[in-house]
């Protein structure tokens, strides 16, 4: 049993390797490329200019977040973590108990009444 | 010397894996075969997912000339089929530039942040019969982890590039990629109800119906959150050409540009082949013991043309409306499927706790009387938040007391 764990994630731990070596190589690739000048590599002042459409960039360019994107992501690790606990109750549910659909009903029923509290209080609008 | 895998060894399952190992294993000591069997696999699956997004890339441009009535690529061999060569190839060669103010090491660790998710995908999807990488008892889980270590990539280039317009995509790519993670995530439990397994290959042969049939509105909402966190029209807030030119990725060029574009026509294909697998009964149809890789592969080629599809034919939406659909369309929506699921999973099942096919027609049946209850419900409710103001309409524009 074990040994069929390390078998499967060992492969997987293999294929994180060759998906990061993957792009890792096409970009030594092209550092190569430009070393043995296949390709340009000349940076001047205004290339290296912050693109704005051609406009002269003016002031810092970190901008303020709305902080309505914060809400969301309140909301987000509300829900998430929910899902976190109801994925081991889903995939055994065909074996389970009356019991365990009410104590799912009770769990996913509040915070579907914390969704409708929200919606009610307009924290799902943007403006 | 001979290697034969022991019946006892999980691999065993994986037919592909043993017929490689085996072979090579005549050739090579058995430990090496062992690796070199995995890693045939792992070149398999990289090469599939890289070549396909070039390919589809070719095929995404002219079907989208064919919806704008344009011709798109054409001179580049035969149909232009070889313009994503050209388009890697210029690219490659192609200066890459880092601006200035950017933090060059985050810069640069992107498009790998990038890529690596997208090929890691599909380490337990089944493309055929008994055949994937590995066959986790946890890959519908496994999938969803994986696929939000995108989100922290894409933050990280509007954070790295130093330039307003990439820190407003980034901003709102993790707003849309976490909104929609959540009515995705609880639209995949009723699938997980259904089959009672996590595992990918147990899904595909729990799906004696098709989980389209059976699951229909948890095929839209996934269909409509995959194609939002693929920043995909309507859904491509993020990288709006028209507001903030590219978002994220604006500041890229190059091979790194090169490798970014190549992720989203690859998200798009490894998307459709996690969807296949979870909704359309994946490898199984007519003789897939021979040909299921044809019938993945023909079932990935049909949604990826509905992803262009709807690529072609919606307008964008604002920042706004892509939230309340969201969390007060689809969210909603996947909370009702997994309580009329798990209701019907309970009074459905037999005492072993098991479904059959008549079941899950009969749910089939109900399911599509709650979706279109529901679709209809929920529509009605959010129609002023997503539908243009009454006052931008071409007959108001038109009428006098607007000015």
């Amino acid at each position: 049993m074990l040994d069929d764990y390390f078998r499967q994630y060992g492969l997987i731990a293999i294929f994180m390797v060759v998906a990061v070596a993957v792009p890792v190589g096409m970009l030594t690739m092209s550092w190569m490329a430009s070393r043995i000048g296949l390709r340009p590599n000349n940076p001047t002042e205004v290339k290296l200019d912050t693109y704005e459409c051609g406009v002269e960039s003016i002031g810092g360019r970190w901008e303020l977040f709305n902080f309505r994107y914060y809400m969301f992501a309140i909301l987000f690790v509300i829900f998430d973590v929910e899902v976190v606990f109801l994925y081991p109750w889903a995939t055994k549910f065909l074996q389970l108990e009356l019991f365990a659909l009410i104590e799912m009903a009770v769990f996913v029923g509040i915070l579907a009444v914390g969704l409708a509290y929200a919606w009610r209080k307009n924290d799902l609008d943007w403006a | 010397m001979d290697c034969v895998l022991a019946p006892d060894n999980i691999l065993h399952d994986t037919l592909l894996f043993r017929v490689i190992y085996e072979w090579v294993g005549q050739l090579l000591p058995c430990g090496l075969s062992y690796a070199v069997a995995g890693i045939a696999i792992m070149l398999l699956l990289v090469n599939g997912v890289l070549l396909g997004a070039g390919g589809f890339s070719w095929l995404e441009r002219r079907l989208i000339g064919r919806f704008q009535n344009r011709v798109g690529p054409n001179r580049w061999g035969p149909f232009g089929a070889l313009q994503p060569m050209a388009d890697l190839f210029k690219l490659l060669f192609k200066e890459d530039l880092v601006p200035r103010g950017a933090d060059r090491i985050v810069f640069t660790i992107v498009p790998v942040a990038m890529m690596a998710p997208v090929v890691l995908m599909m380490a337990v999807v089944p493309f055929a019969k008994d055949t994937a990488l590995a066959n986790l008892n946890v890959g519908v889980l496994y999938v969803l982890a994986v696929t939000s270590i995108t989100s922290i990539a894409i933050f990280m280039a509007g954070w790295a590039s130093d330039n307003r317009y990439a820190l407003f995509g980034a901003s709102r790519g993790v707003a849309v990629l976490i909104s929609y993670e959540v009515p995705v995530v609880m639209s995949l439990l009723g699938v997980v109800l259904v089959a009672g397994s996590m595992a990918l290959d147990d899904i595909v042969s729990a799906q004696t119906v098709p989980f389209l049939l059976v699951q229909p509105m948890a095929f839209f909402v996934f269909l409509a959150g995959t194609s939002a966190e693929l920043n995909r029209t309507p859904f491509d807030l993020a990288e709006a050409e028209s507001e903030i030119i590219a978002g994220y990725h604006i500041e890229y060029s190059g091979v790194k540009f090169a490798l970014i574009q190549a992720t989203e026509f690859g998200a798009v294909l490894t998307s459709s082949a996690v969807m296949v697998t979870l909704f359309l009964s994946g490898w199984s149809g007519p003789f897939s013991d021979y040909l299921g890789w044809a019938w993945f592969l023909l079932k990935i080629g049909v949604l990826a043309f509905i992803f262009s599809w709807v690529r072609a034919t919606f307008p964008r939406l604002r920042i706004d409306q892509l939230l309340a659909f969201a969390w007060k369309f689809l969210l909603p929506l996947s909370i009702i499927n997994l309580f009329a699921t798990a209701l019907e999973v309970y009074f459905l099942r037999n005492d072993a706790g098991m479904l059959t096919t008549n079941d899950l027609w009969l749910m089939a049946g109900i399911n599509f009387g709650v979706a279109f209850a529901c679709l209809l419900t929920f529509g009605t409710l959010i129609q002023d938040k997503v539908r243009p103001a009454k006052s931008l309409t071409a007959a108001s524009l038109s009428s006098p007391e607007v000015g």
